[in-house]
């Protein structure tokens, strides 16, 4: 006769070692890496909780001083892997597999131990893939999680921050799995339940509050005439042609520089209350001017942003807060908002190939992928309409017929030589020759090309949309990618046919004067004039602070 | 550091009155050009100094388009160059014969 409870058996098992350890659920933070030494074997999946922003920095720390001969052959199934923590579990011997989403500051050393064969890599995810995943057959079999407080009962606050801990809790906790909490402080009553307590085995009050870094804020004073011009170009060519109302943003300059001139350069084209109502998009604080002007009506966050906690608490019509008054953020429905619920993603990239493909991979660096291939994809189980997706499907099919499905605007925004120089349009992405290196059967890829609709340089956009085959994408692409190697072995007849089709369309084709792309465009200059636009509210971190 | 110097003929001379101008400055990514009223009607002459080394081919498709672009005749441009993406050149040019033009 079959065992149908082994899983409930062993957790039993396992929380039975550790008990001793434990008063009710508290632990003390002296005794963490022992009681992890009960909860967790070699093999486990663990979850150790690092998203985007929050990391639970005090347990990966605990984490690393287990002993490597009793515990080993960890698989690691996380969304972000940027503490060195994380990457110590695989130098140590602690950890062997890695499913993962997106790296950030730890890209560079995670190119560096797959090399070394320090990390037997499962895949590269997109978030919501990898907690798809975490309910199919990546399901944690213990979960390390941060939240900012917590009661004797275990039930967690997790602050503006909650991101993707419901997510990691559910998949762990209904399989028997085991859920242990950092948190800020141990308090009588939590502000609100954002973890039912019953969902939590063991919690310890960290000695640090948990690290939270600023990711979203963008320095106006650093926007250049060049992202401007590519904003304005934008604003015209995209956003009042298909008129968007829902989308998301990524993070980059030259997106910050559209939030900046919605309520200048936006307002003139009559754009308010058309385009841009409703998002799926992080705090960015270059919002903030459009907010205090009218023109967003609400707000989904993935996460929060450091600063940003007290605006947002002023702005219950915008954002999502909580009864006790702060946000609340979760990144799963946020990334399923925008994969499902946006007519655009608009977004910077760092190389683009002759058919449009994308990817933020270089030789020595695997930065992931995030969210930006759900937010960059054309989702094919969407069936509601809106005028700004039917558009786009239209174009590309070149007619409107019976079952013309719509399409999701997909823009990238690229200057034409990134940092250093170095030419974003290439003939072949570095991330193919990484995926050589490193035997993997896919290279990864942030956007595919047949997901884009637009691309955005200084010199123009390219409506890929327009375009009817694979020779035309090509020219098309080398039409805008300037004085690059690229750009400059375009067939200039070609391109100029392509131009007279409105496929590709220079600023002075939108009637944009590339003199006045000037920084006095820009709803704020400085994170100084953000604080004011806010009333004070937003709070920037110090290292954006000049005064 | 790199210098050379690039000439060209213009379809015309630039029309205003305004003899010299300066545009720009010697930050990073970005560069200063002093622009002077001294060639002959047609002529156009570039001298670059710039930080970036291997980019003259580059610095010469720039030159030609805006010289088909403005038609800047009887202008010398000498350009300070730190690091500017050409799309940066092309604006601090532009923005140059800008002020050339529009002086009375």
């Amino acid at each position: 006769m079959r065992d149908w409870t082994k899983q409930r058996t062993e957790r039993t098992a396992r929380l039975k070692g550790a008990m001793p350890l434990a008063t009710g659920k508290i632990v003390k933070a002296e005794q963490v890496t022992e009681l992890l030494g009960h909860l967790i074997k070699s093999g486990d999946r663990v979850c150790l909780e690092g998203d985007n922003q929050k990391q639970a920095d005090f347990l990966a720390r605990c984490l690393t001083q287990v002993d490597p001969a009793a515990i080993h052959d960890l698989h690691i199934v996380q969304s972000g892997l940027v503490l060195t923590e994380h990457l110590d579990l695989f130098r140590l011997g602690i950890a062997r597999k890695l499913d993962f989403s997106y790296s950030g500051p730890q890209s560079g050393a995670i190119a560096r131990a797959l090399d070394q064969g320090k990390i037997e890599l499962g895949a590269i995810h997109t978030y919501i893939e990898l907690f798809a995943r975490y309910s199919v057959d990546l399901t944690p079999n213990v979960a390390l999680i941060a939240a900012v407080s917590a009661d004797r009962e275990g039930n967690l606050y997790t602050g503006p921050n909650t991101e993707d801990t419901p997510t990691i809790v559910e998949a762990t906790a209904f399989k028997s799995g085991i859920v242990i909490a950092q948190v800020n402080e141990i308090v009588d009553k939590v502000p609100r339940v954002d973890i039912p307590g019953d969902q939590i085995d063991f919690v310890v009050e960290a000695p640090e509050p948990f690290y939270v870094e600023p990711l979203f804020t963008r320095d106006p004073g650093a926007v250049t005439e060049s992202q401007i011009l590519m904003a304005m170009m934008a604003l015209k060519g995209i956003y009042a042609e298909y008129q968007p109302k829902r989308l998301n943003h990524g993070i980059g300059f030259a997106t910050a520089a559209i939030e900046l001139l919605l309520p200048t350069f936006g307002e003139k084209l009559g754009l308010r209350g058309k385009v841009a109502t409703h998002w799926a998009l992080n705090p960015h604080p270059t919002l903030i001017p459009a907010i205090e002007s009218g023109w967003v009506e609400q707000i989904h966050c993935f996460g929060s942003e450091v600063g940003m906690d007290q605006y947002m608490s002023a702005r219950p019509d915008i954002y999502f807060i909580g009864k006790d008054g702060t946000l609340r953020s979760n990144r799963l429905l946020c990334q399923n908002a925008g994969l499902y619920a946006s007519d655009m993603f608009i977004g910077s990239t760092l190389q683009i190939d002759l058919a449009g493909n994308s990817s933020t991979v270089t030789p020595d660096r695997i930065a992931g992928f995030g969210g930006a291939p759900n937010m960059g994809s054309d989702a094919h189980g969407r069936r509601h309409v809106s005028d700004a997706w039917l558009k786009a499907g239209r174009e590309a099919a070149g007619h409107s017929g019976l079952l013309v499905r719509g399409r999701k605007l997909v823009v990238q925004m690229v200057e034409t030589f990134g940092e250093g120089m170095k030419p974003a349009f290439v003939e072949e992405l570095d991330s193919i020759a990484l995926a050589k290196k490193l035997g993997m059967e896919l290279a990864p890829v942030m956007i595919f090309g047949d997901d884009v609709t637009h691309i955005i340089t200084e010199e123009g956009i390219a409506n890929l949309l327009l375009c009817r085959n694979a020779d035309e994408v090509e020219q098309a692409i080398r039409g805008v990618a300037g004085y690059t190697p690229v750009g400059m072995a375009r067939d200039r007849v070609r391109v100029e046919e392509l131009r007279a089709r409105g496929v590709i369309r220079r600023p002075e084709d939108l009637d944009i004067e590339p003199l006045e792309a000037s920084r006095n465009l820009l709803a704020a200059r400085s994170i100084r004039d953000l604080v004011t636009w806010s009333g004070g509210l937003y709070v920037p971190p110090s290292k954006f602070r000049n005064w | 550091m790199e210098k050379f110097t690039i000439r060209a003929q213009a379809r015309t001379s630039l029309p205003g009155r305004g003899k010299q101008a300066i545009v720009g400055v010697v930050a990073s990514g970005n560069l200063e050009i002093l622009l002077e009223r001294t060639e002959p009607d047609q002529t156009v002459v570039v001298d670059v100094v710039t930080s970036a080394r291997g980019f003259q081919t580059v610095w010469e498709a720039v030159i030609a388009d805006f010289v088909t672009r403005s038609s800047p005749g009887g202008v010398r441009f000498s350009i300070h160059d730190n690091g500017a993406r050409p799309d940066t050149v092309m604006l601090r040019l532009m923005q140059g014969v800008n002020v050339l033009e529009k002086t009375a």
